[in-house]
């Protein structure tokens, strides 16, 4: 059931990655701008114009194009970017693992701040502590993860500079690892002082794109969990002699995370879309940033590759929670 | 089987733990023998000839760290040596004759040769290679080398050739590197005759430069440069104001003036080779010489470097700047409302019967854009002109240049570094240029002629000549020459260049 399932899926991905290929082809063509106008000299004549329209194919029809393109991706080649004139896939796979590095200490504070306001307010239901708990998390999601960054530019940054305010790692450090994954890779190869100073430069920008996810998973994981906690199981694990910590803990939070975990899933993927912005705020290099160039620039095969790459993203994150929600679930996995 | 608690005391280790990784990453503030510079634009290609990074003016001072030019440039803009001790025409303009500097040393130990010069120039004729400016070295050829120097036939006579070779793509590169590792190769590993090597680059993160021991010219003071890319303004603010950088460049004015006023920060801000201006079209209502010209008296160009940009900015009457081979101080069109109105009431216009036209701007890609036309369409409407503003991107803006489409007015800058005035009028009011709006066959009259013009007088006087018509009849309305704002510590010392260009190695303590 859960291989069918599977290869359904994986089907259907080939499908959509397809769609998207032709949407974002046809899009970014069809939108303003031509990179072809924004390299122009002064005294570019036709001829020259004719060259470097020639030279970056864009002389070809649109479907030409398209299939010339579509051929290369079928190849795993993406084509060459304009501006950074490297391989699109390179570019694209390099920039990677800074994106997957930041939201995933994202997603982590996001479900620890969150996890820890819903637990208590389960455990203080109904007293101040769960109402500050509500205004706190109200707040922090009204505001967007963009201005968090401003705000904590402002205080860790400038008025107590304790945390750094731009780039990924500090660019005095020498280093050569194999892979861009400076977190894992360094505490791998034992060198902590890159970990360190990734995780220095990385916890601005995650906690400007965690916050609004952890008010989001305070708010629903609460809710369920003062659900659960009337429910007779938890009943009687009260009876057994449990504490109502231990019955949040062992009872009640199991019950309550599986709905937790579908908003988590669907979230995870509008932060990582918000890494945009927010890579962009801290010059933190990642594919957010690059996209960004990438538009301002109009480099044609570059934004395509993001863009392909981050729809297969968001495709393997969704397939990922809905297989783990049907494994978590028994009433699905049997169903 | 142990249940695993946390305690109290593993909840202090651990948060200790943690505070000590972090600490190891805490910002580096800057320190002796190093710079850190917050600058504004990424680099994308190591390649300064090819692609548009090639004709980004903000990134030449990147290069220029890393590459010479054929031919140097001074802060003032007067031409200096370069990787050419000596250049000229002959007396017929039928050739041209190079000095290649000896001495000079690639980043990768091997030495400079003519054969290098002669590489460059016939790569960056090339249509093939995609140097955007083919239509300058595309007009000489079969070069011939005895000794140090290089001898070549003019195809077409271009009287701004060797202005060009300390311009926009006249970087020289390593014939035989280069032929070696390949355009992929060379983007990993370039290698320059510059003032520093290229020791680490993280695309769009930070380059750090080492200094170059064997560079032909002044030792630079800085033994590391770290260029840190931090696009957004605010953030390059910060990065100076919490010492995380040494400098910045191309701030809000505001900014640099609350930030220079504080203790261990200074400044500097010069007029540079960049010009705000608004286009003129050829169509619709601008075809009518009194609106054109109703529309450039309106505006109080002296007011909105005022109030608007702090009082830094240059009002200018033409496209050409002070300093500017063919500026002419005693072209000049005055603000005048009452004679705004009168030219035009001369077309039965008014301020309840007003003109109506669109302008184009890009809103925060320049200083104060947007805000400066909004006050302009405020002047305007007191005359009798109703503009309706439309925000367009960069990318719009050039697409719609090329292809002549842009809307009576739109507003957007123009950079010339070397200061010429084929690169500034010239193209800008050339019909046939793909950047030039205006097509009316006079100027293309008068213009066309001056770019192949030899006598160096005749060539600048016909400019100024140009420039004196274009004011007359209102083709283009010149705003303002940019000031750019650099902000640094207070124990350093800074030299800027009117071209705009930071360089690492005009920084030094003070």
């Amino acid at each position: 059931m859960l291989i069918r399932t599977i290869l359904v899926r994986l089907l259907t991905t080939a499908v959509t990655l397809f769609g998207v290929a032709v949407v974002v082809f046809t899009l970014v063509r069809v939108a303003p701008g031509n990179p072809i106008a924004m390299m122009l000299p002064p005294g570019a004549t036709d001829e020259d114009i004719a060259n470097l329209t020639a030279l970056y194919g864009f002389d070809k029809s649109l479907p030409h194009q398209f299939v010339i393109w579509l051929g290369g991706v079928l190849q795993g080649d993406f084509g060459t970017s304009i501006t950074l004139r490297q391989p699109v896939d390179e570019l694209v796979l390099g920039r990677l693992p800074a994106t997957l590095e930041l939201s995933i200490m994202a997603l982590v504070i996001a479900l620890f701040a969150g996890g820890l306001m819903a637990v208590l307010g389960a455990r203080h239901r109904g007293g101040s502590t769960e109402v500050g708990l509500d205004l706190t998390s109200g707040a922090v999601l009204s505001i967007p993860d963009f201005l968090w960054g401003l705000l904590f530019v402002l205080i860790f940054g400038v008025f107590w500079p304790v945390l750094s305010i731009s780039g990924r790692i500090d660019p005095r450090m020498e280093f050569d690892f194999t892979t861009n994954f400076y977190v894992i890779e360094g505490i791998l190869r034992g060198r902590f002082d890159v970990v360190g100073s990734t995780l220095s430069h990385m916890l601005m920008p995650a906690m400007s794109l965690a916050l609004p996810l952890a008010a989001m998973i305070a708010q629903l994981l609460k809710q369920n969990l003062k659900e659960a906690l009337v429910q007779d199981y938890t009943t009687l694990a009260r009876v057994r002699g449990f504490s109502e910590t231990a019955v949040i803990l062992r009872e009640a939070l199991r019950n309550a995370a599986l709905p937790t975990l579908t908003l988590v899933g669907v979230q995870f993927t509008f932060l990582i879309g918000g890494t945009v912005i927010v890579e962009r705020l801290f010059a933190y290099e990642g594919l957010g940033n690059m996209a960004i160039d990438a538009v301002i620039n109009r480099d044609l095969p570059l934004i395509q590759g993001i863009v392909l790459l981050f729809a297969a993203l968001f495709i393997a994150i969704n397939l990922i929670v809905d297989l783990s929600y049907t494994l978590l679930n028994p009433r699905l996995r049997h169903g | 089987m142990t249940k695993p608690t946390l305690t109290r005391r593993g909840f202090l280790g651990t948060t200790a733990a943690l505070s000590t990784l972090l600490a190891t990453g805490m910002p580096a503030f800057a320190q002796d023998g190093n710079l850190t510079i917050a600058y504004n634009v990424p680099v994308q290609s190591w390649d300064p000839t090819t692609g548009p990074s090639a004709v980004n003016p903000t990134l030449q001072a990147v290069y220029l760290s890393v590459f010479d030019r054929f031919i140097g440039q001074n802060p003032d803009l007067s031409f200096t040596e370069g990787l050419l001790t000596d250049w000229g025409f002959s007396e017929d303009n039928s050739q041209i004759t190079m000095t290649v500097r000896e001495g000079v040393k690639w980043h990768n130990g091997a030495d400079l040769t003519p054969e290098d010069i002669v590489w460059s120039l016939t790569r960056a004729g090339d249509p093939a290679t995609g140097n955007p400016i083919q239509f300058v070295w595309g007009k000489i050829g079969n070069y011939q080398i005895d000794g140090n120097t290089i001898t070549a036939d003019v195809k077409e006579f271009e009287p701004t050739l060797f202005k060009w070779m300390a311009f926009l793509t006249g970087f020289v590169l390593p014939k035989d590197y280069y032929e070696e590792v390949g355009a992929d190769g060379f983007e990993k590993a370039p290698v320059g005759t510059g003032p520093y090597m290229v020791d680490a680059f993280e695309q769009g993160a930070y380059v750090r430069l080492k200094a170059f021991p064997d560079y032909w010219g002044e030792k630079p003071e800085f033994e590391t440069v770290t260029i840190k890319f931090v696009t957004d303004a605010a953030q390059r603010v910060a990065e100076v104001e919490s010492g995380n950088s040494d400098m910045t460049l191309n701030i809000p004015y505001e900014e640099y003036d609350r930030l220079t006023a504080k203790e261990g920060l200074s400044g500097t801000a010069i007029p540079i080779t960049d010009i705000g201006m608004i286009f003129l079209n050829d169509i619709e209502v601008m075809t009518d010489k009194n609106v054109r010209l109703a529309a450039h008296h309106a505006i109080d160009k002296q007011l909105i470097i005022d109030r608007l940009l702090r009082g830094y900015g240059v009002p200018l009457s033409t496209l050409e700047a002070p300093g500017y081979a063919a500026y002419d101080e005693s072209i000049q069109v005055e603000y005048d409302p009452e004679k705004a109105k009168e030219l035009l009431a001369e077309s039965g216009y008014s301020t309840d019967n007003p003109v109506k036209f669109t302008i184009q701007t890009t809103r925060g890609f320049k200083p104060k854009d947007y805000e400066m036309i909004q006050a302009i369409v405020g002047m305007w409407r007191k005359v009798g002109i109703e503009a309706e503003i439309e925000v367009y991107e960069i990318a719009k803006h050039f697409e719609l240049r090329a292809a002549d489409q842009l809307a009576p007015a739109a507003f957007y800058n123009w950079g010339n570094s070397i200061g010429d005035p084929s690169t500034s009028t010239g193209f800008a009011m050339f019909g046939p240029s793909p950047h030039s709006v205006w097509d009316t066959p006079d100027l293309i009259e008068m213009i066309g002629p001056l770019f192949g013009e030899a006598d160096e007088e005749k060539r600048i006087q016909g400019y100024k000549d140009v420039s004196r018509h274009i004011a007359e009849q209102g083709y283009v309305i010149p705003l303002l020459q940019y000031v750019m704002p650099i902000v640094y510590r207070s124990d350093l010392e800074v030299t800027p260049f009117t071209s705009g260009d930071l360089l690492p190695a005009a920084v030094s303590n003070s």
